[in-house]
C-alpha cells in the first residue's frame, strides 16, 4: 500500500512541532510560513486550527514568517495560502488532535473512539475527563513526522471554518497602535538611505561628501562598498535630506536610462527573445474556417504599495538579524547568504507586517539595503525606509505584454483552433529564484545574473498564465517569447501574466461572439462544459440582470468576462456596467466566484472586491512611464483609482462547502480588465485593445467611429 | 539652542525643540512623541496616510513644518478612541471590517472625522469626495464608505 500523500508544505516541514505547540495553560501557538499583508491570512489560519484542534479561536496565537520558528513555505504568493498552506495546516492540526486523543485513551484506559475534544478539553462519551491538551502535553511527542493518516473533520461538521470572523490584525491598525515594520524602533538604531545606482551596472565616479554634509545639517556618515553607497545617521530627516542631495552630488558612469519608446509594450516585439511553443504547432490548413486575429497590450505596472519599502538589520557577534515585510523569509535568507557570503545559519529573518504588496515589490531590497549597511557597522541596528520616489523608480515592475490571439472559427462561429502568442519580460525576478537583490548588484563582486526564466507552467506559468482558454476548443497552443532584457527590472505583480492574457482572451471571445451574432453570455456558455465555470457565468449574469442582445451605445455599456485563475484555482465571472463620455466611469460591478471551501467568507469577499478595484485602476489609469528614466515618480504622476471613481460592487460566492479551497486573491485581475474592455466596446461600438483605457484612447476610438 | 514649540496633541500639552523648525509635524509625532498611528506614506502631501486634525481641520502632516502648528490643537487617531472605548468611526470600521492592509486607515478615519463634524449626514458621494485625498491601494473603498456612513448615523443618535 502506498503511503498517504501529505499536502506539499507539510511534506516539506513534516515535524508537527513546526506547526502547533501548547506553550502554556489554555494557550495554543500555530505556526505558518505564510505572512500577512492585508489579505487576512493569519485570521483564516487561526480558524483552520480552531476547527481541526477543537479549541476556541481566542486561545490561538499565530506565529508567521520566521526562519527560527515557522515552517518554510517559500513565498506567500500565487493565491496558494489556503489552497496549499491552509490544507497543510489543517492536516497538521488533525494529526496533533489524533495524537492527543491516542494519549488520552492510554491515560484513561479507554478507546480513542469514545473520546472527543471540546475547546481543548477531552470528553469521554460527552463527559469531562479532567484531561486536556495541556495536561497531556508533556507526554505527547510532537516532533514526530506527520503520517497523513489522521482523519480531518468532515466539512459538514465545521463550526468555525465557513463563518465570517473579524480580522485579528485589524484593531491595532484602526486604533493606531504600532502595527507595521515602519513602527519598529531598536535601541541605538541608526537611519540609513541608499544612494541608488541610476541603472544596473552604473559605477560611482565621484562623491562630494562635503556638499552632502552641508545639506544634512546634522551628523551623517557614509557607508561605501563598491558602488553601494549609504548615508547613515541618528536624525532621519537629515539622512533623507542628504540622500536627496546626493542625487546631485554623486556622479556616475555607465548609466542607461529607459526611453519613451521603451515604455510601450510594442517595443518588446523587436527584441531578442527566447521562444517556445506549448502545444501542437498551428495547423497549416485552415480551409473552410474563418480566421480571426487581434493584438492586445498591457503596459508596465507598478505595485505602488501605500507604504514605502522598509527593512531593519543588526549584525552582532557574527550573526545577522533582519526584519522585513517581504513575502518569503526563507528565500530572502538564502539570497542574503549568497549576497553577503554568510552561512544561512548565521542569518535570522523575521517577518513584520508592512502594507499590501501585491507581489514582489521593494521589500526584499530594502531589507538587503539594511543588511549590507549593518554588516559594515557591527553592533548597530540599521533601519532603511525607501523614499516614495525611490519606491516608484526602483520597485520591480509588472512586465509590459503583447498578446496576439489567432483563432479559427467553424461555420457555427465557434473557435476550433486557438493560438495565444505572447511577448513579455519575466514574471519571476524574485531573489529566491536567483535574481540579485538591488543593493547586492552594487557590491564589488556582484552575483552573476541567473539565466533568463519565467514561472514554470506547473506553478501556473508567468507570462503564459491563463493564456490557454478554459473553453472547449479542440486545438490550443501558446507561443511564448520571453524577452530577457527589459528597460526596467520586472517581476511578479498580482496575477502575473493572467491580467493581460485574460484581457486578450476574453475580449477576443466577445469579438468572436459578435461576429457569430451571439450574446456574450450565451456564446460563452455554448463553448463551456465545465459546470463550475457555467455556474459562475450564469450567476454573475443573473446578478447583473443581464439581458441578451441588449443594445449598447449612447455612452452606456456592459460587459462580462470569466476566468479560472491559473486554470486550476478559483473561478470568477465579472460583469461591469459603465458610462463613457470623455472619461470612462464605472457604474456597477457584479462578480460571482467559486473559491471551493471558504474558510472566512468575509475575508474572501474583501479579497475579491480589492482585486476588482485594483484591476479597474490598472485598466483605467495605470502605466509606468519613461523619459530619460522612470517618470512615474509619485501619486500625481502615477495616479490610481480614487474613492469617487470606485463603483458599487456586488459579489456572491458559490459552492463554498467543497472539500478543497481554491485560491482567489488574484482571480478577478483578468476578468475585471476584460469585462471593462468589453463594456467599453459595447458602449462605443468600437474596440480598444491597448491598456490603459485612457481618455486619449477613448477619444481616438470615438473619432474613428 | 534650538527653538521651542508648544502645542497640544490629543488634549495634552507638548513642548518640543527639534533641530530644525522646518521638521515636519509627522516626524515629531512619530519620532519624538512615539505616536505611531499617523503613518508615513509619501512625504509629498499626496497619499493622506499622515492626516491629522489641526484645530479641527484635516491636514497632511508629512510636510507641515513644526513652527506652523505652534499654539494649535492636534488630534491624531490615538486621540479618537481606544479598543476599550472606541470612537464611533473606529467601531464602524471594525463592524464593517473596513480595511485590508490598514496602512491608510488612520488617515482615512481622521478625514472622515472632519467630514462628519461639518456634515453629520453625508451621502456616499460626499464621503467619497471627502476621501479623494486619501489613497487606498488594497481596494477597501466600498467598505470604508459604508463604515463612514454608519458612523455618521451612529453619531447622529441623540443618546450620543
Amino acid at each position: 500500500m502506498n503511503a498517504p500523500v501529505l499536502p506539499g508544505p507539510l511534506n516539506d516541514n513534516p515535524s508537527l512541532a513546526r506547526w502547533v505547540s501548547f506553550p502554556s495553560q489554555g494557550k495554543v501557538t500555530v505556526c505558518t510560513g505564510r505572512v500577512e499583508f492585508g489579505q487576512g491570512v493569519l485570521t483564516a489560519m487561526a480558524q483552520i486550527a480552531a476547527e481541526e484542534l477543537d479549541v476556541a479561536m481566542e486561545r490561538i496565537a499565530v506565529s508567521s514568517g520566521d526562519t527560527e520558528l515557522t515552517p518554510n513555505e517559500g513565498y506567500t504568493a500565487g493565491s496558494m495560502s489556503m489552497q496549499a498552506g491552509g490544507v497543510a495546516l489543517r492536516q497538521a492540526c488533525a494529526e496533533v488532535r489524533s495524537a492527543f486523543l491516542a494519549q488520552a485513551a492510554k491515560v484513561l484506559g479507554c478507546k480513542a473512539s469514545e473520546l472527543s475534544i471540546r475547546d481543548g478539553s477531552v470528553l469521554r462519551n460527552g463527559a469531562s475527563t479532567g484531561q486536556d491538551y495541556w495536561t497531556l502535553n508533556g507526554a505527547v511527542d510532537l516532533t514526530v513526522k506527520a503520517s497523513g493518516l489522521a482523519p480531518r473533520k468532515p466539512v459538514a461538521d465545521f463550526k468555525t471554518i465557513g463563518t465570517s470572523r473579524a480580522r485579528l490584525d485589524l484593531p491595532g491598525k484602526i486604533f493606531g497602535t504600532p502595527s507595521f515594520i515602519h513602527d519598529m524602533k531598536l535601541d541605538g538604531m541608526k537611519h540609513a538611505r541608499v544612494v541608488r545606482q541610476p541603472s544596473r551596472g552604473a559605477k560611482i565616479t565621484s562623491v562630494d561628501e562635503a556638499a552632502i554634509r552641508r545639506v544634512a545639517k546634522a551628523p551623517i556618515s557614509f557607508v561605501r562598498s563598491g558602488n553601494f553607497l549609504a548615508i547613515v545617521g541618528d536624525n532621519e530627516g537629515a539622512v533623507v535630506a542628504a540622500a536627496v542631495a546626493a542625487l546631485d552630488h554623486v556622479t556616475w558612469q555607465n548609466v542607461e536610462a529607459p526611453t519613451p519608446t521603451q515604455q510601450e509594450a510594442a517595443w518588446l516585439l523587436q527584441r531578442p527573445a527566447l521562444d517556445r511553443i506549448i502545444g501542437a504547432p498551428e495547423a497549416a490548413d485552415a480551409q473552410g474556417r474563418q480566421r480571426f486575429e487581434a493584438t492586445y497590450t498591457k503596459p508596465y505596472l507598478a505595485h505602488a504599495s501605500i507604504s514605502p519599502s522598509c527593512g531593519l538589520a543588526l549584525y552582532d557577534d557574527g550573526h545577522l538579524t533582519v526584519w522585513t515585510h517581504c513575502q518569503g523569509v526563507f528565500p530572502l535568507r538564502g539570497a542574503l547568504s549568497r549576497t553577503l557570503k554568510l552561512d544561512p545559519a548565521a542569518i535570522t529573518v523575521h517577518h513584520v507586517q508592512g502594507a499590501g504588496c501585491y507581489g514582489h515589490n521593494g521589500a526584499d531590497d530594502a531589507a538587503a539595503d539594511a543588511a549590507i549597511t549593518a554588516m559594515q557597522m557591527p553592533g548597530t541596528p540599521v533601519r532603511v525606509c525607501w523614499r516614495r520616489v525611490e519606491e516608484f523608480v526602483y520597485e520591480p515592475k509588472g512586465s509590459a505584454m503583447v498578446v496576439k490571439v489567432r483563432a479559427l472559427v467553424d461555420e457555427a462561429g465557434k473557435p476550433t483552433d486557438w493560438t495565444a502568442e505572447i511577448w513579455s519580460g519575466t514574471h519571476q525576478g524574485r531573489p529566491g529564484g536567483g535574481a540579485p537583490l538591488l543593493g547586492g548588484e552594487a557590491l564589488p563582486d556582484p552575483l552573476p545574473l541567473p539565466a533568463p526564466s519565467d514561472v514554470p507552467e506547473a506553478n501556473g506559468g508567468g507570462a503564459t498564465r491563463n493564456a490557454e482558454p478554459l473553453y472547449d476548443i479542440p486545438a490550443k497552443r501558446i507561443i511564448h517569447h520571453l524577452v530577457p532584457e527589459t528597460p526596467v527590472r520586472v517581476s511578479s505583480l498580482r496575477g502575473l501574466g493572467a491580467m493581460a492574457n485574460v484581457f486578450a482572451l476574453e475580449c477576443c471571445i466577445d469579438e468572436l461572439g459578435e461576429r457569430a451574432g451571439q450574446d456574450p453570455v450565451a456564446y460563452r456558455l455554448s463553448i463551456t462544459a465545465d459546470p463550475r465555470a457555467r455556474a459562475v457565468i450564469e450567476k454573475a449574469a443573473a446578478m447583473a440582470n443581464w439581458k441578451a442582445a441588449e443594445a449598447g451605445g449612447a455612452g452606456h455599456g456592459r460587459g462580462i468576462a470569466f476566468a479560472r485563475y491559473k486554470n486550476k484555482a478559483g473561478y470568477a465571472a465579472v460583469v461591469v456596467a459603465l458610462d463613457v463620455d470623455e472619461e470612462i466611469r464605472l457604474r456597477h460591478v457584479w462578480c460571482a466566484a467559486d473559491a471551493g471551501l471558504v474558510v472566512n467568507p468575509d475575508g474572501v469577499l474583501n479579497q475579491i472586491e480589492g482585486g476588482i478595484i485594483q484591476s479597474a485602476s490598472w485598466v483605467l489609469k495605470e502605466q509606468v512611464r519613461f523619459d530619460s528614466g522612470v517618470t512615474s515618480l509619485d501619486w500625481e504622476t502615477y495616479p490610481v483609482l480614487k474613492f469617487s471613481e470606485v463603483p458599487e460592487i456586488d459579489i456572491e460566492l458559490v459552492n463554498t462547502k467543497d472539500e478543497a479551497p481554491l485560491g482567489i486573491g488574484e482571480v478577478t485581475a483578468g476578468p475585471t480588465a476584460a469585462a471593462i474592455g468589453n463594456a467599453v466596446s459595447h458602449a462605443l461600438g468600437t474596440r480598444i485593445r491597448d491598456l490603459p483605457l485612457t481618455r486619449e484612447r477613448t477619444m481616438a476610438a470615438l473619432l474613428k467611429e | 539652542m534650538s527653538a521651542k514649540f508648544d502645542f497640544s496633541v490629543n488634549g495634552k500639552a507638548v513642548s518640543v525643540s527639534p533641530a530644525s523648525e522646518e521638521t515636519p509635524l509627522l516626524a515629531i509625532l512619530r519620532g519624538v512623541l512615539g505616536l505611531m498611528g499617523t503613518r508615513f506614506g509619501c512625504g509629498l502631501e499626496q497619499c493622506g496616510c499622515c492626516m491629522v486634525l489641526i484645530d479641527g481641520s484635516p491636514e497632511k502632516s508629512c510636510a507641515k513644518p513644526v513652527w506652523s502648528v505652534a499654539g494649535k490643537k492636534i488630534t491624531t487617531v490615538e486621540g479618537l478612541g481606544t479598543a476599550e472605548r472606541p470612537h464611533p468611526l473606529q467601531q464602524a470600521f471594525l463592524d464593517e471590517q473596513a480595511g485590508q492592509c490598514g496602512y491608510c486607515l488612520s488617515g482615512i478615519i481622521i478625514t472622515a472625522k472632519a467630514l462628519i463634524d461639518r456634515n453629520p449626514q453625508p451621502t456616499r458621494a460626499e464621503i467619497a469626495e471627502a476621501l479623494d485625498g486619501n489613497i487606498c491601494r488594497c481596494g477597501s473603498h466600498n467598505r470604508i464608505l459604508r463604515a463612514v456612513a454608519k458612523a455618521a448615523a451612529a453619531m447622529r443618535e441623540p443618546s450620543r
